[in-house]
């Protein structure tokens, strides 16, 4: 649109030809029921009463046309004080108020929603995109931080089981370094001294081999005195006086029991095979009584080893 | 003072009334309001310039909203609605500010 065009818009210039209103052959009355008086057109026009005097060249019919629309256009004279009420004037009012009405009605739309309602298709499509495409990201982001918690919590659970692992080895090795009480299903063997021959150490460690050798995991051995002793891989068994025993550095006298844990079936099939050590005691005159316990307790211990000069290869 | 009493009739039987706008015209009303405001303008700069025409002015003002809204179902159809709606906003902008422009020197000779 050129510069010069805005001032023809809602400018009125009286004498463009073009909508100035046709009037006619001279002398025949406008054929329009309505049509204004050509004076009243004109804004430049001097202000006349026009209505009570129409000029006598209209037509009769044009006349009562005329009064027809009389009432509305006094009312509206009456409210506007306005004196010129042609069908422009009325049309105006209309158009004008159908603009404030539309204005207020877009804004009212505008303000209640503003982001939807305005927006044309294209721009909708473009919004839905943008959400559906922020959705994904989002969604990546709670994959990706799900994922990180799954690894958290898994790397949490073996370390829980890692540390449930190592107080299980603690307590087993304890158990075999004789650091730890224990108890379980096993046998208490009884070891008496006959008349002549004594319990000797060599017989003892005999007993203990074969019990190591059928199963054993834990083994005390008490003296007739009640000092008992903790038997590990360490623990030394040696000939003292009068039929007593060196066990481990303490000195035990006989009778000797030993308590033990492990399978009872196979410790005892082990003590009594022929040649074994029952057989050997009682050919030694000494007497060995097997017994089984449901429950043997294994409570006397070990004081641990303070490593000096071994280091664990990890 | 007949066009304020008209324009303030409207807005208050809009308030009043409270209508939906039709889905179907929504994307043309604000271009029309908008082309219409230019009218209205240039109107009253025309009044000011003692110019003014009943007759023009309806007509311009009918004319100025039924293209508007022509242009903007034009490009909607062609599918680039978006870009000349705010051409013509853009226009009819410039148009109003050219209308204030003069009634503004007319009122305030400056």
């Amino acid at each position: 649109m050129s510069g010069d065009e805005h001032t023809e818009t809602g400018t009125g210039w009286p004498k463009q030809p073009g909508p100035q209103p046709p009037t006619g052959p001279a002398g025949e009355p406008d054929p329009r029921p309505d049509a204004p008086d050509p004076d009243e057109l004109s804004p430049l026009a001097p202000e006349v009463e026009v209505d009570p005097e129409p000029p006598p060249a209209t037509a009769g019919e044009s006349r009562l046309d005329r009064a027809a629309g009389r009432p509305f256009a006094s009312a509206l004279a009456l409210v506007g004080g306005w004196r010129r009420t042609s069908p422009a004037t009325v049309m105006i009012f209309v158009l004008l108020a159908l603009l404030g009405f539309t204005l207020v009605e877009q804004l009212r739309t505008t303000s209640t929603d503003p982001i939807t309602s305005a927006a044309r298709q294209e721009d909708l499509v473009r919004i839905l995109y943008d959400l559906n495409s922020q959705e994904k990201r989002l969604r990546q982001d709670i994959a990706a931080l799900e994922d990180s918690q799954r690894q958290l919590l898994s790397g949490e659970q073996g370390q829980q089981a890692a540390l449930e692992e190592a107080a299980r080895r603690a307590d087993e090795l304890g158990i075999l370094a004789g650091t730890l009480p224990a108890r379980g299903p096993g046998l208490v063997v009884r070891f008496e001294p006959g008349g002549a021959g004594a319990i000797s150490a060599m017989r003892v460690l005999d007993a203990v081999q074969e019990l190591r050798g059928s199963g054993a995991e834990a083994m005390q051995i008490s003296g007739a005195d009640g000092v008992t002793v903790r038997i590990i891989a360490s623990t030394y068994f040696l000939d003292g006086e009068n039929g007593s025993l060196f066990v481990g550095g303490r000195l035990l006298t006989g009778p000797y029991t030993i308590t033990v844990i492990g399978d009872p079936a196979t410790m005892r099939t082990a003590l009594n095979i022929p040649g074994g050590v029952v057989a050997t005691v009682d050919g030694d005159g000494g007497t060995v009584i097997v017994e089984d316990r449901e429950v043997a307790e294994v409570s006397a211990l070990h004081a641990p080893i303070e490593l000096e000069y071994a280091r664990p290869i990890t | 003072m007949i066009a304020a009493l008209a324009l303030v009739a409207g807005m208050l039987l809009g308030l009043w009334l409270d209508p939906t706008v039709p889905g179907a015209l929504q994307p043309y009303l604000p271009i029309a309001v908008v082309a219409a405001l230019d009218a209205v303008f240039g109107g009253v700069r025309a009044k000011l310039d003692r110019i003014f025409d009943d007759k023009q002015f309806v007509v311009s003002f009918i004319s100025n909203v039924l293209v508007a809204a022509l242009i903007v179902y034009v490009g909607d159809q062609l599918g680039v609605g978006s870009q000349l709606s705010t051409g013509v906003v853009v226009v009819l902008g410039v148009r109003i500010f050219g209308n204030v422009a003069a009634i503004r020197r007319h009122l305030f000779r400056a």
